[in-house]
């Protein structure tokens, strides 16, 4: 499967890019890792006629420290945030989470930025920024912005990005040895989450229970009240609406999103 | 759009389209045919080469996107015909029966020892995670991926 032709134009600095895409408008896409984009392109289901690069600007990529949030670069690969002996003591959540994208392949390709602007509601990195209350620094022609996580994410593969704007970097909260968990449901290596769940510090996210990445409110409400991890999971699913595939049918989501919440909040992994 | 890369230690300066994959540039422009082109869909592994050291899937590449790095295929493992410790492996524990996903297998695996020398058996299961053997030949492939790191550095891939 071949894309449909376009003018490819690598950005030099991240003010480039954002004069390209306002050069060209709606025609335009951003490429960093691609593996999103460019499986979407070979399908035809996105045929921008500008690819702007900017998947090796160094100002995209590293991660450090800014008071007690941890700054990741939007270009930083998965297999970079795995790795990260900083992210893996400060917010071991999102280290666990990254490591678990696609297969080695995709997390040395794939990037942080390019996984929350694609907006798969299935996917790992949306669902733990949203657990961790971590948020996004997008750029635009008038500075940055600050988004939190919850805020980001607006619809089906939809985010409040607007199409003059990038993300420069992904903040969150650094967390040394606070309890966590992560479960993601598959039938299969490489595939997403048929429900996901990632808790931590009595927030509770959710993958593919909903058009958006999710927290579960009321079994956070719950938690908060002084319910057993098993009393808070019970309420997993509530004012969920998931969707219906060859994977799994609604009722079996919402019981899938009770199962994991559960296990999430008992620390499993 | 003329691009400059290095594939297998040889630096190359082509004229390609800017939607040329990176497989289909090895395949058909560099006349390297060990990436096969699998799935297509970033899943198989078929098409797996190293890029600056890194396993990466070659059909989810663009080859504008390599301009400036460095290409292995499982060709550039053996340039003077002597197996690689990874191929001599996969040959002593026989670690293929049809043959197709074994390039990708071996380039994967290859990275795999790059970052990790010396890898638990489930390690090596995780690791090739991302390439399919449709002869179900896995156990074999991860014999030979661990025979090949007990031999140490020899198990690195060439610079």
């Amino acid at each position: 499967m071949i894309p449909a032709p376009f003018d490819y134009v690598a950005a030099g600095s991240p003010a480039h890019a954002l004069e390209l895409l306002e050069r060209y408008g709606d025609d335009a896409k951003l490429l960093a890792g691609g593996h999103s984009l460019l499986p979407m392109m070979k399908l035809r289901l996105a045929a921008p006629s500008v690819l702007v690069d900017i998947g090796q600007l160094s100002e995209l990529r590293g991660i450090r420290l800014d008071g007690d949030e941890i700054v990741i670069g939007a270009a930083t690969p998965h297999a970079t945030l795995a790795g990260s002996e900083l992210v893996r003591a400060d917010a071991p959540l999102l280290a666990h989470s990254a490591g678990l994208v696609g297969d080695p392949q995709i997390r040395h390709r794939g990037t942080i930025g390019g996984s929350l602007a694609h907006a798969d509601p299935a996917a790992d990195l949306p669902m733990a920024l949203v657990a961790l209350g971590g948020s996004v620094d997008v750029l635009g022609s008038d500075g940055t912005r600050v988004v939190a996580a919850e805020d980001f994410f607006t619809g089906f593969f939809e985010t409040s990005l607007t199409p003059g704007e990038l993300i420069s970097a992904v903040r969150v909260p650094r967390a040394p040895g606070a309890a966590w968990g992560y479960q993601k449901f598959v039938r299969r290596a490489n595939d997403w989450a048929i429900v996901g769940a990632a808790a931590i510090g009595g927030r509770i996210g959710l993958a593919n229970m909903g058009p958006t990445p999710l927290r579960a409110r009321a079994a956070e409400h719950a938690l908060a009240s002084g319910a057993s991890p098993a009393q808070a999971a019970a309420l997993a699913a509530e004012g969920t609406e998931p969707g219906e595939d060859i994977h799994a049918a609604r009722d079996y989501r919402m019981h899938l999103a009770r199962v994991l919440v559960r296990r999430a909040l008992e620390g499993r992994t | 759009m003329q691009v400059k890369l290095t594939v297998n230690g040889q630096r190359r300066s082509d004229d390609v389209e800017a939607r040329l994959l990176l497989v289909h540039y090895l395949r058909e422009m560099c006349g390297l045919r060990a990436a096969n082109v699998g799935c297509d869909t970033t899943s198989c592994g078929a098409c797996t080469v190293l890029l600056d050291g890194s396993s990466v899937k070659s059909c989810t590449v663009l080859t504008v996107q390599a301009a400036g790095h460095e290409v292995t295929t499982a060709e550039g493992l053996a340039p003077d015909g002597k197996l690689h410790p990874v191929q001599a492996a996969f040959r002593a524990e026989h670690g293929l029966q049809c043959g197709f996903c074994t390039p990708g297998m071996v380039m994967a695996a290859a990275g795999l020892l790059a970052e990790n020398p010396h890898p638990t058996e489930a390690e090596v299961r995780e690791g090739l995670e991302g390439n399919f053997c449709r002869c179900t030949g896995y156990h074999n492939i991860v014999r030979a991926v661990l025979a090949a790191a007990g031999d140490g550095d020899r198990a690195q891939v060439p610079a």
